[in-house]
This record gives structure tokens, sequence and C-alpha cells, in this order.
């Protein structure tokens, strides 16, 4: 898609820990949808932005991480995240965590400005308004908390959704409302979480839909963690997937297929 | 009612919550009603957030200068005929307010709704003196005749049902005949109205809180959609007032700006039925009102939070906003929260008046949505306040040893790339092998917390960095 007199921006993509422990998919299909938008998409070497650690009151690890983070992402034009938490970590809690180091400070504020959850950067900052992809079947979508209130991701996502070939959106009831994972918070107050998650459940079956998506995997393994205890067949990705058209791996908690040789 | 708070036990308070199914069903009320109706007023309101901008403003500008604005505010009062009593805690406050009573040779006392009043535990103290409080408005006489806190700010006996309250009115007015009709809620009401009625009379000294103090005029302002605060402070011959010191503001003007998000936000009314007006006692051609009036003015722990992380918390006007849509106040309700003050606000607050020791918990309950900052009126980052109080009961190592310890594992590792890396590569890869069947673990060792409730999605395989750099070298596409 690349016209190409001028190249297109460097991108370096800030993968997140879940998605790079976890679900590989989603980082393929961000780059995907990167390239597809012109961008030159870089991965360099990286862990974690220190969220778990500056959520739970530990500055010190949460300001090395950050440290860290920032030496491996600052040298690029762009920084873009298949994650609204882990970019709007970045973006809105990096220049608060260094604000009282200038020099920290100042260069937390450059990266802030530059990063971006994936979806949001495709369309306000690439302006990509369409997608080369095709799913059969109907989808719902969670507003991951952290996307939607941090960053206002809401519309970007269900713009692109409506460009994929065989695709119809059935909204979702409370879509804005918490999904109960939290990060630690599913395991440290697990029966609160598993209470939030199972009302986010019942109102994933009230959509009617074969398909969950949302931009967070966090959320997402949440979610498909309780369908499945539940016996729920609606299956769980990432909204990457979709609008890259790459949704031959079987789904979140999904079985491989089994194999039938070579 | 209670000077021993339940916040330390949080866990158990939860468990309980959660299996109370009473309570369950009270709570489905609270998930939709407040949040639609609060949506549709602020919908009509074009300039709300205009209004929230200049709310937060005058309540900064406020704190700034609160020294010169209790001075004036009390200067205004002694000069319409009042008194203001200055109270350092709970204690001191609870035997202001017992002398005044005492002096007036009080046996009956009424009071109108106030957050305050449960934060110094007044009813109890007056009991034990041999007086009689009596709550007035619907939600505080229905907990006082269940001897509870009230689970709500604006709508203290919302975990409650109606067949509840029927049963504790049943319980408690047995002068009535026994076959009445309490099936109704409007039944319920003309009930208590009647019952009430009675006490407002025979009261000697009405308590009620404040939404506002108004420095320039000396004025305090309570809004009320009952009618019960303004019997409270009008029949009876006391009028006390009880509030904390930062329900201050500079003039009425400041006042009306911010009554213009509160009812909005509270109720999704654009004001409450009753917004009432009180500025020292009655005078010589006032036709009613009280021979006495007193403001107790209460500290309990603000001026410390002044000039530090929390000091935002202080603009708080006792909306609800925040807990009408936060989804743990949804799962298990307010009493859970184990002190006076639930939800995010008390998450913050709470740590504050009784110390991060007992209310460690409730800033850690939070999944951080932010629902709360986003729909409170005074743009108070609760979300952000509540990670301070992890910050510092990190430093105190407050929390669980265990969570400290896996924290520390995984931080060294995160903060090591070049080990970290290999390693989560082979050890994702072993956990799809162990995974692949099923696609996910309905039990793994160390996980319990998670899998205990919900499956565990198994992961892919190797990570995303090894596989990116393997596709890059052409290795594999």
């Amino acid at each position: 898609m690349s016209t190409s007199a001028t190249p297109g921006p460097r991108v370096g993509l800030f993968i997140t820990c879940l998605v790079d422990l976890m679900r590989p998919t989603v980082g393929f299909a961000a780059a995907k949808l990167l390239e597809d938008a012109g961008c030159l998409v870089e991965v360099p070497r990286q862990t974690c932005c220190g969220q778990p650690a500056f959520n739970s009151g530990d500055r010190r690890t949460a300001r090395a991480l950050a440290l860290q983070l920032m030496e491996a992402l600052e040298g690029y034009d762009y920084v873009v995240a298949p994650s609204g938490s882990c970019a709007g970590q970045v973006k809105k809690h990096f220049p608060e965590l260094f604000a009282d180091d200038p020099n920290l400070s100042q260069r937390a504020h450059a990266l802030a400005g530059k990063t971006y959850e994936l979806v949001s950067f495709l369309t306000d900052v690439m302006f990509v308004s369409k997608v080369n992809a095709a799913f059969d079947g109907t989808v719902t979508y969670h507003d991951s908390c952290a996307g939607l209130r941090e960053l206002g991701v809401q519309s970007q996502p269900r713009k692109l959704l409506g460009t994929v070939q065989g695709l119809s959106l059935s909204e979702l009831p409370d879509a804005d409302v918490c999904c109960g994972f939290g990060g630690t918070f599913a395991v440290k107050y697990g029966e609160l979480s598993d209470k939030i998650v199972s009302e986010k459940t019942s109102k994933i079956a009230l959509a009617g839909a074969g398909t969950l998506l949302a931009g967070d995997l966090g959320c997402l393994m949440n979610m498909a963690g309780k369908l499945k205890r539940q016996g729920s067949t609606v299956q769980v990705r990432h909204v990457a997937e979709v609008l890259a058209g790459m949704t031959d791996a079987p789904p979140i908690a999904g079985a491989k297929p089994r194999e039938t040789g070579a | 009612m209670t000077l021993h708070p339940t916040s330390p036990q949080f866990k158990t308070n939860v468990t309980k919550a959660l299996a109370d199914v009473q309570l369950q069903k009270a709570m489905g009320h609270v998930r939709s009603g407040f949040i639609d109706k609060r949506r549709k007023a602020v919908d009509k309101l074009p300039e709300f957030d205009a209004l929230r901008d200049r709310a937060r403003e005058i309540k900064d500008h406020t704190l700034a200068h609160l020294d010169l604005y209790i001075e004036r505010y009390e200067a205004r009062v002694t000069q319409s005929g009042g008194h203001v009593h200055f109270a350092r805690d709970a204690a001191e406050a609870r035997d202001l307010i017992l002398a005044i009573c005492q002096k007036a040779g009080a046996k009956t006392v009424t009071k109108g709704k106030s957050m305050i009043s449960e934060e110094i535990a007044i009813n109890a103290h007056l009991e034990a003196n041999g007086l009689v409080p009596v709550e007035t408005d619907l939600g505080e006489y229905i907990i006082q005749l269940r001897g509870e806190l009230p689970s709500h700010i604006i709508a203290p006996a919302v975990h409650l049902t109606k067949e509840q309250v029927e049963a504790d009115f049943r319980r408690v007015h047995t002068h009535l005949d026994g076959a009445r009709d309490l099936s109704e809620a409007r039944t319920l009401l003309t009930e208590a109205r009647t019952v009430l009625r009675q006490k407002f009379l025979a009261a000697d000294v009405g308590i009620t809180g404040a939404n506002f103090l108004v420095a320039e005029t000396g004025t305090s302002i309570i809004v009320t959609n009952e009618g019960n605060g303004d019997l409270t402070q009008i029949l009876p011959k006391v009028h006390i007032v009880i509030a904390s010191i930062e329900k201050l503001v500079p003039t009425l003007e400041d006042a009306s700006q911010i009554l213009r998000v509160l009812a909005r936000s509270a109720t999704g009314q654009e004001m409450s039925v009753y917004t009432t007006f009180s500025t020292g006692p009655a005078r010589a051609s006032d036709v009613d009102g009280p021979q006495e009036y007193h403001v107790v003015l209460l500290d309990n722990g603000r001026t410390s939070m002044l000039g530090t992380e929390f000091q935002d918390m202080l603009r708080c006007i006792r909306c609800g906003a925040c807990m009408n849509h936060c989804p743990v106040y949804h799962a298990v309700g307010g009493h859970a929260y184990g002190w006076v003050y639930p939800g995010p606000m008390g998450a913050v607050l709470t740590p504050s008046l009784i110390g991060v020791d007992q209310g460690g918990h409730l800033p850690n309950a939070s999944t951080f949505c932010g629902r709360c900052e986003s729909v409170c009126p005074m743009h108070i980052p609760l979300p952000k306040m509540m990670r301070h109080w992890r910050e510092r009961e990190f430093e105190r190592n407050l929390s669980p040893a265990t969570f400290r310890s896996g924290l520390k594992l995984w931080g060294w590792f995160a903060a090591r790339p070049r080990v970290y890396g290999p390693l989560a590569n082979w050890g994702m890869k072993a956990l799809a092998l162990l995974g692949r069947a099923k696609g996910a673990f309905g039990w793994l060792p160390l996980a319990g917390g998670w899998t205990r409730h919900r499956d565990l999605p198994a992961p892919q395989g190797g990570t995303f960095q090894a596989q990116w750099k393997s596709r890059s070298k052409g290795v594999s596409k």
C-alpha cells in the first residue's frame, strides 16, 4: 500500500508483556496492520512497562522498568502498543513517575507524546479508514477501561470493524463497564473479580455474538477464562486479529484443532 | 454507629456480601438507576463539564485559603447570633454536642441526614447519656431501626429490599394495626411520616449536617428531598450543625455554582427538592426558627491531608456518583468497606481518617477502571490517590509478604531483558505444550487466585519477540 515517495514513519512496536508471552498472534496482527498502513515496524528488545509495580505502589521498580522501556523506544517516530492499558501507562503515567526529575520528565513527556494504542493510531494518525480483511460472523466489542477513559478509544475500533467484510457488530450492553481484571486485582481479590466478570459474561450472552473482541489482552484473558469455565461457546480474540484477517489461530483459551499428521 | 471499623476484614466482608441474596437483589437497582438518571441530567446541560471545572477551582481556592475562610465564617456566624465550636476530633465533637444538648435540657434529639454525624458516631454517644436521637431521613430512620451504618452516602438504606423494610416496621411499630397493608413503598413512607411527625414535635434539639458553609454570610446549606431536614432545624429550640471544615465555600455565588453539579451527579435531579439556607437563630421578626444556632466544625484528620497528595479529596461534595458507577461497590454494597464511607471516595478517605493500617484493603480493592474519576463532579483523581495509598503501604511493608516477593522476583527478571527473553520463551513453550489439549488451565501451581474462579488461557507457544526475530532472519515466515 506504500505509495512511497516518502517512506512511512518508523514505528517501534511496544509489544506489551502479555502479548509477548501469551499471544504472539496479536503482535503479528499489529505488525501487519501497521505495515499495511505504510509504517516501518521494528521490535526492539523489551520486557514490561512496569505497570504492575506502579499499581502496586512499588515506585522504585516501576521507575527502573519505565526507564528501561523508555531507552528502548524513544528513538522511533511513533511507539504503538496493541493495548490501551500499556499505552496509557506510557502516555499518562510515565510523565507522572518522573515528574521530580526535569531531565527524565522531559524524556517521558516526549515519549508520551508519540505513543499510541494500536487501533486509534491507525485511524487518528495514519488515517486508515478501512481494512482489508474478512470475517464471517457476528462479533461484540468490550471497551477496555484504560483505552476508553485514559485514551478515548471507543469509536475507532468500531469504525474499522465496520469495514471488515462479512462481519456484523452486535453492541455489548454496558460495554464500557469494567470486566473485573484490574491486573493483580484479579488475583488479590479473586472473589470480587469473579463477581464482576460474571456480570460481564452475562452481558456477553445478551449480545448474542459468536465472538467477543477487545483491545487489551489482560481483559480478554479474564473474560475468555470465565467464559471457558462457564462452558460458553463464545470465541474470544484481540480486535487486531480480526482487523488483520489473522483468525486462523485458535481463539484465546481455545484448544488447538487436532492435527492429522505432519 | 460503630467505632470499630471492619475494614481490616474486608475480604471476609466481601465473601459475606456476595453470598447475601437480599443484598444482591437490592444492589440490582443501584447498578442501573443512578447511572441512567445522571446521564440524562448531564446530557441536558451542555455546560456541565465547564461547571465541573469551575467547581474544582472554587474548592481548590478555598482549600488554599482555608484558614482565612474559616475565620471569616466564624465571624459571620457570631454576628448573626450563632456559635461556632471547633472540634479537633470525633471525641471532642461528641462532647461538644452532648454539652449543648444537656444545657438545653434535651431529651429527644431529631437528626437530619449527616455523614459527619456517622463519622463521629454521635447517636451511640447521645444514647449512652440518656438522650434519644431520632433519624428523620427515611433511609437513615430505617437503618437506625436495624442498628446499621449507611451503606451509601446519599441513599443509606439502598442495600435493603422493600420486604426487609416492611419486616422492620412491623417489628418496631408494634402500636400499629398488625393487619395493615405495607406492600407498597408509598404505604411504608406514609407510616414513617406518621411515626416521625410525633418525634419532630417532641424534639428539643435538631442536628443537621451541611452541604456548604458560606464564609461571606455565615450560612449553612442543606440539600434534601424529603423536607425532614427543614423540620429538624426549624421546630426544636436548638439547632446544631455538624460539619467538617472542607464544607466551606467563600460566597453564596460559589455555593450556587457547585449546587448545579451536585444534584445532577447524585440523583440526576437538576436541583434537590429542598435547598435550605440557615443563618443564625430566629430573629425577633421571624415567625419560626430555633432560639439557638450552633455549628460544630470538625477537623478529624482533614488538616493533615492539606498539602499532601490527598488534598484533592477534600474537594469531595458527597454526591455518591463515584460509588454509583463503581463495579466493586456494585458487587458488594457499602457495608463491606467496613466503616462510614464506602465506594471509591471511601477507599481514599477511610485510610486518611482511620489510618492505612485499618483501611489499607480499600484502596487496593479497585480495578482502576477509572469510571469514578470520569463522573466525579469535582474532578477528584480517585484512582491516582488510591495508588498513593498503595505506595504508602508498600513503603511501610504493609502489603502481603508473598505478594511483595512475587513482585520483586518478577521485577528482577523484567529488569534483565537478556535473561528474561530466553527464559520467557522456553517457559511459554512448555506451558503451551501442557495446555494445548484444552487451550486453558483449570488449575496451575501458584495461580490459584486466578484459577479458582476462571480458567487460565494457555499461551500460544514461544514469545512474540523470539518469533519476530526468527521471522526477520528469514528462518520462518
